[in-house]
């Protein structure tokens, strides 16, 4: 198969970008879309010029590392599957592909196709946690939890950190993240004992880092890698709601 | 100057060792903990629960990985789960169970002390991660569900779907935070270690360059840990991720700490064939798949034939004319025997010519059977994400036809040495996890590098730091304007620039993939003193190829994968030679280490008890010298090796 790839090339976090396009050719169905780019990318370091940069680790859809918008979608075509899980089997043959980073001001460019995304680790530490010493805790066992309630969490869990649901966002908003992880705590005993203070510090995280307000567009569910449901929206309003009625 | 090898295993029965030791061992108080300062460099399940727990301590904790956030750290891709000796599926598990199948699924090469130590803190492991909101696997009762394994005849493993790897580690992630934010733990993402500095024989810091701004930095510390995983990644393709790398670790042997093992890699049965010489990465499917699916070839060669040619689906094989040679061969086991086993077993179809892709080289892993039982709802249940992964990159759906798998480079067991404290030969530098060497012997059993990652992280190192960390409560902050840090940075800078001003012909990738196919064909599932010697000097060649020929684009100071790869490239050169040189040492087969002069008659591994019960340590003594082989006894006292059993 033979690709004319139109990439956004940035050479840092203050130059000015722009589209570059390349061309791939000899590449098989079953390559993936990230080995497409190795492709390209060897073949830069052959001519002498700078590869491209671009997020990636795990290729197992897992890590979060990669990102991507390919051709003005989040992750690509596929449906609930990240950029590495993409096969070239997906475009047709002689299609021509833009590839831009994560399209959001709270993920500035580092470089290319890579962005920063601390902002995620940031609004975990203002309380995505449960506040438990190593080795001061029950048995495993000692609280039975309906097998109902630990799918749900683990529904929510599932949630790899992409940053995929902010940058398709309209609003840029990161709601779906955050839901993500107060929801899957919100379903435990183990997470319920600082729920209030959770969702409150996690949502106040998130607006002072400049993410937008959530209009239910429902964009993110429809992107997210895991297809993670805009129910946890839901029920992080829910809680974060009950939680300020409680102030 | 031979490595001075004190394992400190302490006296006494194997199941009071741990008690004895931490009671014996001194501790460090509050306010000199605050006075103390720790790097860790890692963020997988290992370094984040150590991070964490010694933040939680009082210690001033550093911590370093080089993806975008902690959370990506390699652990996240384990699938199936975590072993404990819970014992509660009331199956006869206990702490000495877990202990013995670990023992016996390594091959009797790994040490008693640390193994049973695993077992007995696995427990604690599952309690940890319940309370930090794991979502582990329940059952209809609210209790936590178990799954098998490989290597054992009870049900011990927890999991959480098939993204244990991720929940644990999103678990000590987690805890992380709350340390970061608690201000006791500072972490450096998008950064890699370089170089270790050594003052006076004692760890004292590391150099590390921000793979953002490219700039070499200097940070010191009372004890540095190292938990940057294992160098599977030697091989160029295998399950590791894109960025794992063995640099780490082979800047501590490099400096001097002992390297043990570094032979042993496990090459996992189930994972996805290789489709052709433009692939990057290869895709494991879960251990756990085996607890439901059933290995298979066709035993006649024409049904090979027509499957490779089209002409028959598998799903057209008769039962009668399919050969499970696992369950034929393993009765009591069938496919659950360990990784070792089953890839061997794989190997030998496939080289008798019954490997049924164009390649040769896959094998059929088939559920029908299970869909039969169970239904295809509680299948999807249970592997839902896996098929759906299958399907993806293979566009073959596995519900309808097996899906075709073959072995692949997965971990090591080797590793640097460690005593029972965790700690190298170089005092104050510690290593944890699949950095390190100590419990998994010549094979790792499968959901047991969660248990030694975190066994290492939260329950044993906090303790065991504490005990060098005593003498130092009266040691200054490091000061990194010293002679040892200043010439560590000269050579890391001159290093770089080395390596920029070759402007050769070659790629990075181009002599990677180099490495990888000599690795693969002569350090690889079977070896042969031919194989291993041709290995070295093919190595030795194409390190002097890299070093005359490789072309490193783009600068210094800038953010530079090119620059990344080719760092850890020169590393895997060195490494991989090692690797042979090891294996070439080591005659007999053990677990991974499979030795083709040394089988039984019915092709099993046939080890030498007299002669190779030790832990082989080597010594660095320079890029282009032969190290110096150490060796630590393992003096076994509790099990006798016996030749490992999984036929009745």
């Amino acid at each position: 198969m033979k690709f004319t790839l139109k990439i956004w090339r940035q050479k840092d976090a203050k130059a000015k970008g722009g589209f570059q396009t390349y061309t791939v050719d000899n590449i098989s169905p079953d390559t993936s879309f990230l080995e497409m780019l190795d492709i390209l990318n060897n073949d830069l370091v052959h001519k002498g010029e700078e590869p491209v940069a671009f997020d990636h680790d795990c290729r197992e859809g897992i890590c979060g590392m990669c990102s991507l918008h390919i051709d003005g979608r989040a992750h690509g075509p596929g449906t609930a599957a990240t950029t590495c899980q993409i096969y070239m089997r997906k475009f047709e043959d002689g299609a021509t592909i833009t590839i831009e980073p994560w399209r959001s001001a709270a993920f500035p460019v580092i470089k290319d196709l890579v962005v920063n995304r601390s902002a995620y680790d940031q609004i975990l530490q203002a309380g995505g946690f449960v506040s438990v010493r190593t080795n001061s805790v029950p048995d495993g066992n000692a609280i039975p939890i309906p097998k109902a309630d630990a799918d749900e969490s683990m529904d929510a869990a599932a949630c790899v950190g992409c940053g995929a649901c902010a940058a398709t966002c309209k609003n840029g908003s990161a709601m779906l993240f955050v839901a993500a992880r107060v929801s899957s705590l919100a379903k435990l005993p183990q997470g319920r004992v600082e729920g209030a203070r959770r969702a409150k510090a996690m949502v106040a995280k998130m607006d002072e880092l400049g993410f937008g307000n959530c209009t239910n567009t429902g964009a993110c569910q429809a992107e997210c890698p895991k297809a993670i449901s805009i129910a946890h929206i839901a029920r992080l309003n829910r809680e974060f709601l009950a939680a300020k009625f409680e102030d | 100057m031979a490595l001075k090898l004190d394992s400190k295993i302490p006296a006494g029965e194997l199941a009071q060792k741990w008690s004895n030791h931490k009671a014996a061992i001194k501790v460090v108080s509050p306010a000199n903990k605050r006075k103390l300062d720790i790097i860790i460099v890692g963020t997988g399940l290992g370094g984040a629960s150590a991070a964490a727990s010694l933040g939680e301590l009082g210690y001033n904790v550093k911590v370093f990985c080089i993806q975008d956030s902690p959370r990506r750290a390699h652990s996240i891709a384990a699938q199936g789960g975590i072993n404990a000796a819970k014992n509660y599926q009331n199956d006869n598990d206990s702490v000495y169970r877990l202990f013995y199948d670990t023992i016996k699924g390594g091959d009797y090469r790994a040490r008693e002390a640390n193994v049973y130590r695993l077992a007995e803190v696995s427990n604690l492991i599952i309690d940890q991660c319940v309370a930090q909101g794991v979502p582990f696997a329940r059952e209809y009762g609210g209790l936590l569900a178990n799954r098998s394994f490989g290597g054992a005849q009870v049900s011990r493993t927890f999991y959480a779907r098939g993204q244990t790897g991720q929940q644990l580690l999103l678990g000590a992630y987690a805890a992380l935070n709350k340390e970061i934010a608690a201000g006791s733990v500072k972490s450096y993402p998008r950064h890699e270690m370089l170089d270790i500095v050594i003052e006076d024989g004692e760890a004292r810091g590391i150099i590390a360059r921000n793979l953002v701004t490219g700039e070499i930095e200097r940070h010191g510390a009372h004890a540095v840990v190292i938990a940057t995983g294992g160098y599977g990644n030697v091989f160029f393709l295998s399950t590791n991720a894109m960025a794992s790398n063995g640099s780490a670790a082979f800047q501590c042997y490099r400096k001097g700490a002992g390297f043990a093992n570094p032979c042993f890699t496990q090459i996992h049965p189930t994972c996805i064939p290789v489709h052709g010489d433009q692939q990057s990465k290869l895709t494991l499917m879960s251990e756990s798949l085996r607890n439901d699916g059933r290995i298979w070839v066709p035993k006649n060669i024409e049904d090979v034939k027509a499957i490779r040619s089209g002409a028959k689906k598998p799903s057209d094989i008769a039962e009668e004319d399919r050969d499970y040679y696992l369950e034929r061969r393993y009765p009591a086991f069938g496919n659950l025997v360990p990784r070792d086993v089953a890839s061997r077993a794989a190997k030998e179809r496939c080289d008798a010519g019954y490997g049924v892709n164009e390649t040769g080289l896959a094998v059929f892993l088939d559920f029908k059977t299970a869909i039969e039982r169970l239904g295809k709802d509680v299948i999807k249940q249970r592997y839902g994400n896996l098929f759906d992964m299958y399907e993806e990159i293979t566009d073959v759906n596995p519900y309808e036809q097996p899906m075709q798998i073959f072995p692949a480079v997965h971990y090591t067991m080797g590793g640097i040495w460690v005593d029972y404290n965790l700690m190298t030969t170089i005092p104050g530098l510690y290593a944890i996890g699949e950095a390190n060497f100590s419990d998994h012997g010549a094979n790792r059993l499968g959901a047991s590098a969660l248990m030694q990652g975190l066994a290492d992280g939260y329950f044993v190192l906090p303790y065991t730091i504490g005990d060098y960390l005593s003498h130092k409560i009266q040691a200054p902050k490091v000061d990194t304007k010293t002679a040892a840090f200043d010439e560590a940075e000269k050579s890391v800078k001159e290093r770089i620039a080395k390596l920029f001003a070759i402007n050769g012909k070659q790629s990075v990738d181009d002599i990677h993939k180099k490495l990888g196919h000599i690795m693969w064909e002569n350090v690889g599932m079977a070896r042969t003193k031919e194989s291993l010697e041709k290995a070295i000097a093919e190595i030795q060649a194409l390190r002097k190829e890299f070093w005359k020929d490789v072309k490193v684009v783009g600068t210094a100071d800038s953010f530079n994968v090119e620059l990344e790869k080719a760092l850890r490239l020169a590393d895997f050169l060195e490494l991989g030679e090692l690797m042979a040189r090891d294996a070439l040492n080591r005659e007999e087969s053990c677990g991974g280490h499979f030795r083709s002069e040394h089988q039984t008659e019915e092709g099993e591994a046939k080890r030498d008890d007299e002669n190779f019960v030790y832990a082989a340590v080597w010594e660095y003594k320079g890029m282009d010298e032969a190290p110096e082989l150490n060796k630590e006894p393992l003096n076994l006292e509790f099990v006798h090796p016996a030749q490992r059993n999984y036929k009745d």
